[in-house]
């Protein structure tokens, strides 16, 4: 390796990493345009594991110095594990995701580089990591019982994984079930005000002053009117999907320009067409704008709703934990509830990207 | 009945029968948008209406093919009352009015779809997109592809419900000169081609004279057809030549006369 290909090569891995380097502007915009060689892509993938590494060196190297107990669980066949083992197991596991996205991107530069901007992301937060490590549980410097080591977090699913994972599925039940009626209603309301003058005139005043009322403030009246707790957690969850999926819908309804109507009817389309074919399709995008506003009230509306009255679920789990100073599962639940929330909404913009992709390159963003 | 017949006899299509139209504007004033218009349009024939903007031409448009109704007077197509939009008066509109969310194969197929044709006709898509040179974009969507584009598939899209008659309104307004042009040579062979009756409203007097049989001039307030102009010019019609441009003069000098009101003697 020559000098001048050694110091672009170090150059690439600080630009890599944001350090203020000495480029002038155009050359530094020339980096961002390249393509990303296989050396430089290599080490990349090094930097964005290194974090995590670090932190599991940090957990099997840091002598533990304040008094914690570190518990042990018996596995299949006999073996046991212990808070900390199961600690660098998630690790190496998130090393081995990173790893395996890495190769992913190997073969396509638009991924690389994608990959590229979030390895100083990634790294820091292995860091962190192994810092929270340090504090929260080998030196004990945070104030207990509100803030465990990572390791303690992590104690939670060895202790009851059965029993988080009952409580996952009791929230997307409801999530699932209360979501999609809400939506299924709120899109055909909204079609119905969007639609006909009288019930504009009727239902929409009536959808305005409900609308704003937060749903779990219905709780008390839900709780008595319905046969089960369940039932009055989905009906929380409908109407507070319900608002802002049909008052979005009934507006991008009554927003299609006239011509457009003008022109399917010039072209031999009645009624059925005009609402299902022009009408709707004209609305979807803020349907869809209706539908995420609708998501985040309805994340809400569910863990609300699951502390107040529920046999189970994710908000159910906190409170229980909460009575009894169990912080870690606390922070359990959060993470389950992160990554839930996170994959919901992911689904949902798959969904959103396929049926509106006639709008990529006209709209910004 | 015999008026009908007579019709047939005259290879007359479309006949308007002394039509009024009045707006309320914003200003609560009614505006006589057309007054007392009548006019007949001949099968197979290319006919423009001309006139200054407010003259009423997009309204009497408008009333052929349904979309409004007149206070008084009758339109009739082939000895039917016109009441209500239908897919043989084809339609097209000034820019902009395909759908966005469907592509250009799409957007030609709504017609067969609206319709509930569309299995039996699939085939006639693919010839449409053929016929107004867009193979190879059958999938892009409107924003991606030009003005010019966008119009021929305008065309295509009213053209794909065979129409006994054409409306075209303004379609070449928004659009540069060379694509103006060179869609006005595609209607002129489509217009042989499908031996289509069209009628065209516009403010280009040489789009009016180098396409139309007739030209209708149109004055304003109230709207009324001022004269009627045959053109008698051999196709294909050349912008350049003399007789081409004492008929363009002409036609000026017309709408230039017929666009001056009566000047109010002081101003405040």
């Amino acid at each position: 390796m020559n000098t001048s290909s050694a110091t672009s090569f170090w150059r690439s891995i600080a630009v890599a990493l944001r350090l203020p380097i000495s480029t002038n502007k155009s050359e530094r915009r020339q980096t961002a345009g390249q393509s990303i060689g296989n050396k430089k892509f290599i080490l990349l993938s090094v930097l964005t594991v290194a974090g995590f590494t670090a932190a599991i060196l940090v957990n099997l190297l840091f002598p533990q110095f304040a008094s914690v107990k570190i518990s042990h669980y018996p596995l299949l066949g006999g073996m046991e594990l212990d808070i900390n083992g199961a600690y660098r197991i998630v690790l190496i596991a998130l090393i081995l995701l990173y790893l395996g996205i890495a190769s992913f991107s190997w073969l396509d530069p638009e991924r690389r580089k994608k990959f590229q901007k979030r390895m100083p992301f990634r790294f820091v937060i292995g860091l962190v990591l192994a810092l929270w490590d340090v504090f929260g549980t080998k030196l004990l410097l945070l104030p207990q019982p509100f803030f465990p080591g990572p390791a303690r977090i992590i104690e939670s699913f060895l202790m009851e994984s059965g029993y988080i994972w009952q409580n996952t599925l009791y929230s997307l039940r409801l999530f699932l079930v209360g979501f999609i009626l809400g939506v299924a209603l709120g899109v055909g309301t909204g079609i119905l005000i969007g639609w006909f003058h009288s019930i504009y005139y009727w239902v929409y005043p009536v959808l305005k002053i409900t609308g704003v009322i937060p749903a779990v403030a219905w709780m008390p009246f839900a709780l008595t009117l319905f046969p089960t707790p369940f039932a009055a957690a989905t009906f929380l969850i409908i109407i507070c999907a319900w608002f802002p999926v049909a008052s979005l819908t009934a507006s991008g309804i009554a927003g299609t320009p006239k011509v457009h109507f003008e022109v399917a009817r010039t072209l031999g389309a009645k009624t059925p067409y005009l609402v299902f074919r022009v009408a709707i399709p004209h609305a979807l995008p803020n349907i869809f704008t209706g539908i995420s506003t609708a998501n985040a009230f309805t994340f809400t509306t569910l863990v609300m709703a699951e502390m107040m009255g529920q046999p189970g679920g994710l908000g159910y789990y906190i409170n229980a934990s909460k009575v009894w100073s169990a912080y870690y599962k606390v922070f359990a639940a959060i993470l389950v509830m992160a990554v839930l929330f996170s994959l919901i909404m992911y689904a949902i913009g798959l969904i959103q990207g396929r049926l509106l992709r006639w709008q990529k390159g006209l709209v910004k963003a | 009945m015999s008026e009908q017949r007579l019709s047939v006899v005259n290879n007359v299509i479309l006949r308007i029968d002394s039509v009024n139209r009045t707006y309320i504007d914003d200003a609560d004033n009614s505006v006589e948008a057309l007054q007392e218009v009548s006019l007949s349009v001949k099968r197979g024939e290319f006919l423009s209406v001309i006139g200054s903007s407010g003259c009423g031409k997009t309204t009497l448009l408008r009333l052929i093919a349904g979309l409004d109704t007149p206070e008084s007077g009758e339109l009739m197509l082939d000895g039917e009352k016109i009441t209500q939009p239908a897919p043989q008066r084809g339609y097209v509109f000034q820019q902009g009015s395909l759908f966005p969310w469907l592509t250009v194969e799409q957007n030609i197929a709504v017609g067969l779809k609206a319709r509930g044709i569309y299995k039996e006709n699939k085939g006639q898509v693919a010839e449409y997109i053929k016929l107004i040179g867009l193979n190879g974009f059958e999938k892009s969507y409107p924003h991606q592809i030009s003005g010019g584009m966008a119009q021929r598939v305008a065309i295509a899209r009213a053209l794909i419900n065979n129409p006994t008659i054409l409306l075209l309104d303004e379609p070449m307004g928004a659009l540069d000169s060379f694509t103006r042009a060179d869609i006005q040579y595609k209607l002129l062979e489509l217009w042989r081609k499908k031996n289509i009756t069209m009628i065209l409203v516009t403010h280009d007097v040489d789009e009016a004279i180098y396409l139309s049989d007739r030209i209708v001039i149109m004055t304003a307030r109230p709207g009324k057809i001022k004269e009627i102009i045959e053109v008698k010019l051999k196709h294909p019609r050349d912008r350049g030549k003399s007789d081409f441009l004492a008929l363009r003069r002409d036609i000026l000098e017309k709408l230039h006369l017929a666009s001056t009101s009566p000047q109010p003697e002081y101003m405040i």
